[in-house]
């Protein structure tokens, strides 16, 4: 029997497993739309703005480890997406984005609301189609799953003009992609494995595994944890790889990077061995990239193999799917101990812990103290999903992350927005789990139109603002690089309560540090989603931090316990 | 790091949009490509591609990285620079040729072993095949009567004795 091509693209998205799908109707997805009465096992959620669309696919995919699907109209739909898209692509997000295209007779002749978003994506995504036959859709559709989720995850869009939505062919859903110039590498190899496994064993007192998201994507959460226990190494993770590793084992010791711990820093910048697994050495991680890791061999594992070697020299690489390099790395591996380099790790983390106590003692309230409260309520069982800025550092320094994909947020690209859209897709892709949106004054502005989409669809986000009334990032660095020059950094905001209010949405402020336990326990007591104002600190900052293009080692710490150096000579 | 003349051969699938897709990997990484030959290959569906590049070695290792593995219709790029290769290109050049100087341009076009393929009462179309600096040496010779109009085809290369996509 021949179906039209809007059919056969809702039966192969089931046939890819989708039950979801983010989007925002218009002119050429008409026929599409249409046809989804008909497929009742797909829900459509009608987001607010296409960049929701994607940033909701996104998380979705992040929680859920499922491709996340969007779709928006040709023209403004399209470009709509494409932030959204190139999120998902530096975040090696699963996804495929569905766009509608004008009329075939009507391509390349600059008709109404057409855009070349091949073109346009051909750089942010990681394989794009133009279906030009309802015949194709099928094979198009298994491709794009396909390449989403295998190998190096991330973002494929598929194009169809209006008339292939409505033109018939027969539906068959292939049983194999056609892909010949794709073929990732995913089992590593033998000899490089034996290598690293002897420079573990043999070759280091001061061994540290760096974790990124490739540990999750991969599903390698025990083996990680079998590996760093076994050989009995300390683990850092970067931003994305945040609850690769429980942050409650004592091996683990928080984040890298500009942001990240002090001890954490100290101790790439001292350790002889560096174990990356599934990370790509992003600027913000590395810092200085000749100056990283200045004393270790490094050992890089990456399905990648781009990735390896591209910023930071590598002595052995080993390409291939985490776990599926971690499972015989780890029978290679011996037990060992390494007390002496475990207890200088504990002496920083006691130099320089992350809770000081000029934060606990605050008289003001302070975002650090709002964060850390939404912990202890939520015992931790919770996926955070921050904005970008201060508060997306906070969330990642003060909230303690023993799940894999339990604190989402946008890493590579930094998209400001992305936080309520993609809690949104976290909730629909686990509504039993507690979802909380930690958002900055500013980026919460940038798409507070969802807050419709969470009312319409039911979509129980809490919603926690941490206002500092300006941009605070960037009004920090304008503070320590710009001598205090604020230049466009204070914002003024609506009444987040009343705006919640006109929403339907309830919501409190809370501007003292004795009404947060009450206000957080009010949210998770309240069905439904739920808004809490914070208004903190306005001049509070992110420390420790390293200073744009320094080395991990000249980590700056609070000045209020005198700004520390480390170098080489003076270890602290 | 010094930067030098890098010559690709990659084997992709015959789709619309795959050069596109790996011009652009180049275009990022600001590369001057000084040449693209493409063609068809041994396979059906299969096109063969002669990229010269200019870079240093660890950029050009980093862009035939990306472009076998992010580029989806790409099978296989090798940087033959340092193999033992043979390189072609084939050159037509228009010159302007009066009666009193094409004894001169015949002679010239006969020691290169070029070819003459298109006479009229004011031109010599001049057909070349070879290295490039064959190539360069006949231009040399043949600037001073006028070249009117040039086309060059790109560097085309294969390896010698061993099959390029084997290494
Ligand atoms: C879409 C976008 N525009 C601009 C930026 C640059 N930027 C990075 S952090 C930041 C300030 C964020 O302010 P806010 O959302 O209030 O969060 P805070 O830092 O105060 O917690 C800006 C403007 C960005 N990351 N994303």
């Amino acid at each position: 029997m021949k179906l039209t091509g809007a059919q056969i693209l809702c039966e192969s998205l089931l046939k890819e497993g989708v039950d979801v799908l983010f989007g925002y109707p218009g002119g050429v997805v008409l026929p599409l739309f249409d046809t989804f009465p008909q497929y009742p096992a797909l829900r459509h959620i009608l987001v607010r703005h296409e960049q929701g669309a994607a940033h909701a696919a996104d998380g979705y995919a992040r929680a859920t480890g499922k491709v996340g699907v969007c779709l928006a109209t040709s023209g403004p739909g399209a470009t709509n997406l494409v932030t959204g898209i190139a999120n998902a692509h530096l975040d090696s997000v699963p996804m495929v984005a569905i766009t509608g295209q004008v009329a075939r007779s009507f391509i390349g002749k600059d008709a109404f609301q057409e855009v070349d978003i091949t073109g346009i994506t051909l750089p942010i995504t990681k394989h794009n189609f133009l279906v030009m036959e309802a015949g194709q859709i099928a094979q198009a559709v298994k491709e794009a799953f396909y390449l989403a989720r295998s190998g190096r995850p991330g973002p494929v869009l598929i194009d169809i003009p209006k008339d292939v939505f409505i033109e018939q062919a027969e539906f068959n859903y292939p049983a194999k992609v056609n892909l010949p110039g794709y073929n990732p590498t995913v089992q590593g190899h033998p000899a490089q494995i034996k290598k690293a496994a002897e420079m573990i064993n043999n070759a280091c007192q001061k061994p540290l595994i760096i974790a990124g998201r490739g540990v999750a994507i991969s599903g390698a959460f025990n083996e990680l944890k079998q590996l760093a226990e076994t050989a009995h190494i300390p683990v850092i993770t970067t931003l994305l790889g945040i609850g690769c590793f429980p942050e409650s084992h004592t091996l683990s010791y928080g984040m890298l990077g500009m942001h990240g711990t002090a001890y954490a820093n100290w101790a790439v910048s001292d350790a002889d061995l560096v174990i990356a697994i599934g990370m790509r050495m992003d600027d913000r991680a590395t810092s200085k990239f000749n100056e990283f890791a200045p004393a270790a061999r490094i050992i890089h594992i990456d399905i990648d193999p781009a990735e390896i070697g591209k910023n930071v020299r590598v002595d052995v690489p080993i390409v291939g799917d985490i776990k599926k390099v971690l499972i015989p790395l780890i029978k290679l591996v011996k037990s060992n101990q390494h007390v002496e380099w475990i207890a200088q790790l504990d002496a920083w983390r006691k130099k320089a812990p992350m809770v000081s106590s000029r934060i606990k003692n605050s008289k003001v309230l302070l975002p650090q103290y709002v964060v850390h409260k939404i912990y202890e309520i939520t015992r931790g069982n919770a996926i955070v999903v921050a904005g970008v800025g201060q508060n997306q550092m906070w969330a990642a320094q003060h909230f303690w992350y023993d799940q894999p994909n339990s604190f989402i947020t946008s890493g590579g690209l930094g998209t400001m927005g992305y936080e309520l859209p993609a809690s949104m897709g976290v909730k629909v892709g686990c509504p039993d789990e507690t979802v909380w949106c930690i958002a900055g004054d500013g980026g919460f502005q940038m798409t507070l139109h969802e807050l419709a989409t969470l009312v319409q669809d039911k979509i129980g986000v809490k919603i926690a603002i941490l206002n500092n009334g300006c941009l605070g990032m960037v009004r920090q660095w304008q503070e320590l690089f710009y001598q205090k020059n604020y230049v466009d950094t204070p914002l003024s905001c609506p009444d987040f309560v009343k705006l919640a209010d006109a929403y339907g949405i309830p919501a409190l402020r809370v501007s003292t540090s004795q009404q947060v336990v009450p206000a957080i326990k009010k949210a998770m007591a309240t069905d439904g989603p739920f808004l809490i104002e914070f208004v903190v600190a306005p001049e509070e900052n992110v420390y420790p931090m390293v200073p744009p293009g320094e080395a991990l080692s000249k980590v700056l710490l609070e000045p209020e316990k005198e700004v520390h150096v480390w170098s080489q000579q003076n270890t602290p | 790091m010094v930067s030098t003349k890098h010559t690709l051969v990659a084997l992709v699938e015959d789709k619309p949009g795959v050069l596109n897709r790996m011009v652009s990997l180049f275009r990022r990484r600001n590369f001057n490509i000084e040449s693209i030959a493409v063609g068809s290959s041994e396979m059906s569906n299969f096109s063969r591609i002669t990229f010269v590049v200019d870079g240093s070695p660890t950029m050009v290792e980093q862009v035939r990285k990306q472009l076998m593995g992010k580029v989806v219709e790409v099978v296989k790029v090798t940087d033959i620079t340092d193999k033992n290769i043979v390189i072609r290109e084939l050159a037509l050049i228009k010159i302007k040729a009066p009666s009193s100087a094409r004894s001169e341009i015949i002679q010239i076009v006969d020691i290169f072993h070029a070819e003459i393929v298109d006479v009229t009462q004011e031109y010599l179309t001049i057909e070349i095949t070879g290295p490039e600096d064959k190539i360069e040496s006949l231009l040399d010779l043949l600037k001073p009567f006028g070249i009117k109009e040039l086309a060059r085809t790109g560097r085309i290369a294969m390896t010698c004795g061993t099959l390029v996509d084997e290494e």
